[in-house]
């Protein structure tokens, strides 16, 4: 335990190590600040390798060091002893670093089939890999949303994954490490949120021209809140809008300028075939949109609806040339879809 | 010079080459030495070039939401840094060192294979121009069905798919345009030229060792020769199968790895670094020869544990292949293989550390010359230490599962790579300088140096680890603002620039140094190997007579003997020893008989770009071109003997005619 707490100033220590004075402790995508159980038993692995290398990088650099001061040359210096080796010394530093090794070989196998199993009782969602966004199903509840998974919090999640492009690779470093997203097979990857916190999620494998931008948030919430998550989400979009507002001109823009091609508004439109852009239900409660690459809100949108390649080099959406109005009266409706 | 005889002139299409200077005698060259010292400028050239992609690079990652390239121009830059510093500088680099001291550590006149040397040579020219001719005429885009805002700039003509081109997004429906068939067929080409070497580096290390010369009593240097030569024989084959499915997928519509087609994506990963971890050794391994050379030399004491040194390193070369999944351990594989080749990347840590081990042990209880070669060789310790403790973290597979795809990666396989393989490579420069050049560099320089490669090389990679730790992903053209990664990411910028700044210093002293340097004697160092018991710069013939081998670290044996205490004790005599050595090194008393030079290898090699191109384009007359040079490279040489019969050669009975001939 005292080991323990310890550990607990790591952090502090690893930052005064790496003469870090401008220490961030509040990067969102921090892989050193575990928020559940997976992310958690790697930090300490992780930990444990670092302390051990900390140790034999301090004995190597210092007798590297101390060689040089202590052996370097003077005028007075002796011609050295000729020794060709020492089978005792050689043999010796073979084994010492098979029996490190072998130290933490042993938590390495272990951790590596506590993470791969499927935890029991797990809520089941399918991640769907995008150039370059992520689309999440909930088959238990008929639920497709994107960019955003909403999880409960303190229950084991399995994510089953694939990609309908490239590779991928799925990382929310404050929940466990990556998992790649393959076209043609699946891969699993488990989640566990220890408190409701709102996570940054990143695509770690290069996937193209827009990578950089292809990112996400995880919203763990309380189980009573996920419940009424879950009722939203299977609500139909209203198709009852009043005919003389801003958002009932949206809705049209919606259904003519093009948009209909690729998104899906439940109860107002579907498409058919493949689904290769987000599903827009309930985009208004979404707290960001683009891949998570703009933060949700009309100035954004504003931008992106402008001129969406600018934003995502290479994206598959188009410029729709809609006017200044059409824009406007867009960004109302999809206001309106909580 | 007077003892070596103009060959008759050679009745083939062409007349031979004859020249002894200018341009001409350099581009027909089959001399070892001017090919490795070719190499040693075209790869410095190419280093030049990838290190201002670099900078870019660097530039556009310096603040958050950078706009000073565009994605699809940082998505090449990072492409070709890559690519350029893998292929076209450190791996021609080495060779530029295999081809210089090979035969002189072996004491040999030649490789093998002369002209298969030049060859070489110039299939690596050829692939890299091929390579970088993307730039001219390369096309890139986005992917099918996709938008871009801006047309594509030259910048972002080139390949774009990194230098892992991992699949599908490499293939033709997300990557179009040729920029990534210019890669593929780039690399082929580069490929050959390293295949090529390879077997005329085991043949001439088997076969042209000088009497006495038996594997255990090789430099170490050689060793890692041999082992490299052993790594690309075996590893280049996979990649130049995958390589060639690439191009066929691209080219001629075969699926290998597009699902779409039954194929798998994850099967590329799996050939790509089951070659290309082989390559990481094929990288370092070098600069492992290099620095036992230096240490033992620069401390006056022989190495620590030759043959376990020798042995840790054939140990690497072997697991080496063992390994590969460990670049894989995100993707699609079982538990069992993560697990499996977790451990296999562990155990490789046990020779390294022998390696590591013995060094230390070579330095301790010497006396240290601290000069530019030895600082270069004792930073590589420091810093290749702290790559590979990187490296065990990554063998965690849990925790690499969190490190992978992030900076923390670029960090561990820089600290590798350019903290172990360049500054191993910039210590042999400057120990081998005197012998090349027969001057001597500047220590003042050299030592400047030194100190801003190394405070610029920790500056620039060492707040890696933590933007890594902290989550800033690999090929990543922005980050967020909110990720707070920028302070650091500045600070790694103005690093890099230091690094800049530190290789304009090293390129100040060359030039100034190989015209004005003090003039060199022969053994500037007191060293330990043949090749400093020939004058400086090497001679033509390198020895006048092939040297006879007693033992290990022959030439100090001949200057030193032991004392009681086990002391080193210099022998009586061993400067009149000296005085004899360059005399006679510089007078050969025998008539020797150098390969002669020739066209066919150069033709030949500049056959297969045209051929690549043709691959392209679907052009049958670039084919025919391609097809043609091949044929008369192939043929020509076939028909030319590799030494030209002399003129006063008393055997010939022709001679008195040939030289009316002329």
């Amino acid at each position: 335990m005292q080991i323990k707490k310890f550990l607990k100033t790591r952090h502090l220590m690893l930052c005064s190590f790496l003469f870090i004075t401008a220490c961030i402790e509040n990067a969102p995508l921090d892989s050193l600040s575990p928020a559940g159980p997976y992310a958690r038993t790697i930090d300490d692995l992780f930990w444990l390798t670092f302390w051990i290398a900390v140790v034999i990088f301090f004995i190597v650099q210092g007798a590297l060091l101390f060689s040089v001061f202590y052996f370097k040359d003077s005028p007075d210096k002796p011609e050295p002893k000729q020794i060709h080796g020492n089978n005792f010394l050689e043999i010796l530093w073979t084994i010492i670093p098979v029996i490190i090794l072998a130290s933490i070989a042993v938590p390495t196998v272990r951790t590596i089939f506590d993470l791969a199993r499927e935890p029991e009782d797990a809520l089941k969602i399918e991640v769907i890999g995008h150039q370059w966004w992520f689309e999440y199903k909930y088959p238990d509840f008929a639920i497709t949303t994107a960019n955003v998974l909403v999880i409960p919090e303190d229950t084991p999640i399995r994510l089953e994954m694939w990609s309908n492009d490239v590779l991928h690779n799925y990382w929310v470093p404050k929940l466990n490490g990556k998992r790649y997203l393959v076209p043609g097979q699946k891969t699993y990857l488990n989640l566990h949120a220890d408190n409701a916190e709102e996570f940054w999620a990143q695509c770690g494998e290069y996937c193209g021209l827009s990578h950089s931008k292809m990112r996400g948030r995880v919203l763990s919430l309380s189980q009573s809140d996920f419940d009424s998550w879950v009722m939203n989400q299977q609500k139909n979009a209203a198709n009852d809008l009043d005919q003389n507002s801003l958002a009932y001109e949206g809705q049209q823009v919606y259904l003519n300028a093009g948009c209909t091609q690729c998104h899906v508004i439940d109860g107002v439109w579907d498409v058919q075939g493949e689904q290769i852009a987000p599903n827009l239900t309930h985009f208004g409660i979404r707290n960001v949109f683009a891949g998570a690459a703009l933060k949700n809100n009309p100035e954004n949108l504003t931008k992106w609806l402008a001129n969406p390649a600018q934003i995502k080099p290479g994206t598959f959406m188009p410029n729709l040339e809609l006017t200044e109005r059409e824009i406007e009266a867009l960004i109302e409706y999809l206001g309106t879809l909580k | 010079m007077t003892k070596i005889i103009e060959p008759k002139k050679q009745r083939n299409i062409f007349s031979r080459p004859s020249s002894e200077t200018g341009i001409w005698s350099w581009i027909t060259t089959v001399d070892h030495k001017r090919i490795g010292i070719m190499y040693g400028y075209a790869a410095f050239f190419f280093l030049l070039v990838g290190g201002l992609e670099a900078l870019l690079l660097r530039i556009q990652l310096s603040q958050p939401d950078n706009n000073f390239l565009s994605a699809a121009e940082y998505n090449a830059m990072f492409t070709m840094h890559g690519t350029t510093m893998i292929f076209l500088a450190i791996m021609p680099i080495s060779a530029a060192f295999f081809n210089y001291l090979l035969p002189l550590q072996i004491g040999a006149r030649d490789v093998a294979f002369p002209r298969l040397n030049a060859l070489s040579f110039w299939i690596f020219i050829a692939g890299g121009l091929f390579l970088y001719s993307t730039f001219l005429f390369g096309t890139a885009g986005a992917p099918e069905g996709g938008y871009l805002d801006e047309e594509v700039s030259r910048l972002a003509s080139a390949p774009n798919g990194g230098w892992f081109g991992y699949q599908p997004n490499a293939g033709l429906k997300y990557s179009p345009g040729t920029a990534m068939d210019y890669w593929a067929i780039g690399l082929q080409i580069l490929g050959i030229a390293s295949l090529v070497s390879a077997f005329n580096f085991i043949t001439t290390i088997l076969n042209m060792r000088t009497k006495g010369m038996r594997l255990m009593r090789m430099p170490v240097f050689t060793w890692m020769t041999f082992a490299v030569s052993f790594l690309l024989a075996f590893s280049l084959p996979i990649i130049a199968i995958a390589l060639f499915f690439v191009t066929f997928d691209r080219q001629f519509g075969t699926t290998f790895f597009l699902t779409e087609g039954g194929g798998d994506p994850v099967l590329w990963q799996h050939l790509f670094w089951l070659f290309g971890h082989p390559e990481v050794y094929i990288l370092i391994l070098p600069a492992f020869g290099i620095v036992s050379e230096v240490l033992p030399t620069f401390s006056r004491k022989p190495l620590f544990g030759y043959p376990a040194i020798v042995f840790a390193g054939f140990g690497i070369a072997f697991i080496g292949f063992g390994v590969w999944a460990h670049h894989m351990f995100a993707s699609a594989i079982s538990p069992v293989a993560q697990a499996g080749f977790g451990l296999s990347t562990m155990i490789i840590a046990v020779p390294t550390g022998v390696k590591i081990f013995n060094w230390l042990g070579t330095i301790w209880g010497g006396k240290l010359t601290l000069n530019t070669p030895m600082l270069f060789a004792l930073g590589f310790i420091g810093m290749f230490v702290i790559g590979g403790l990187s490296g065990v973290t990554h063998s965690v597979v849990p925790a690499d599962t969190q490190q992978t795809d992030t900076y923390y990666i670029v960090a561990h396989f820089h600290y590798v790579l350019f903290g172990g393989a360049l500054f191993g490579i910039f210590s042999g420069l400057y120990f081998w300088f005197p012998k090349v050049w027969g001057r001597m560099y500047n220590e003042t320089m050299g030592k400047i140096h030194f100190w801003l490669m190394l405070i610029g090389f920790n500056v620039t990679f060492g707040p890696m680890h933590w933007l890594g730790l902290q989550g800033q992903v690999r090929r990543t053209w922005v980050y967020a603002e909110e990720t707070n990664l920028g302070f650091w990411n500045l600070i790694v910028t103005i690093g890099a620039f230091i690094l800049a700044v530190a290789i304009l210093v090293f390129m100040a002293n060359w030039i100034y140094s190989r015209r004005k340097g003090e003039k060199a004697p022969f053994d500037p160092w007191d060293a330990r190997t043949i090749e400093w018991s020939i004058p400086s710069p090497t001679p033509v013939w390198n020895f006048s007579k092939a040297p006879e081998i007693k033992s290990l670290d022959d030439f100090w044996h001949q200057k030193y003997g032991e004392d009681e205490d086990g002391r080193a004790v210099r022998r009586e005599g061993t400067d009149e020893l000296l005085l004899k050595l360059e005399e006679e090194g510089l007078n050969p008393d025998e008539e020797i008989h150098l390969p002669s030079p020739s066209y066919f290898p150069l033709i030949l090699a500049f056959g297969l770009p045209f051929l690549g191109y043709a691959i392209i384009y679907k052009s049958v007359p670039l084919a025919l071109v391609g097809v043609i040079l091949l044929l008369i490279g192939g043929f020509g040489w076939g028909t030319e003997p590799l030494e030209e019969e002399f003129e006063t050669s008393e055997e010939n009975p022709d001679a008195k005619e040939s030289s009316t001939y002329e």
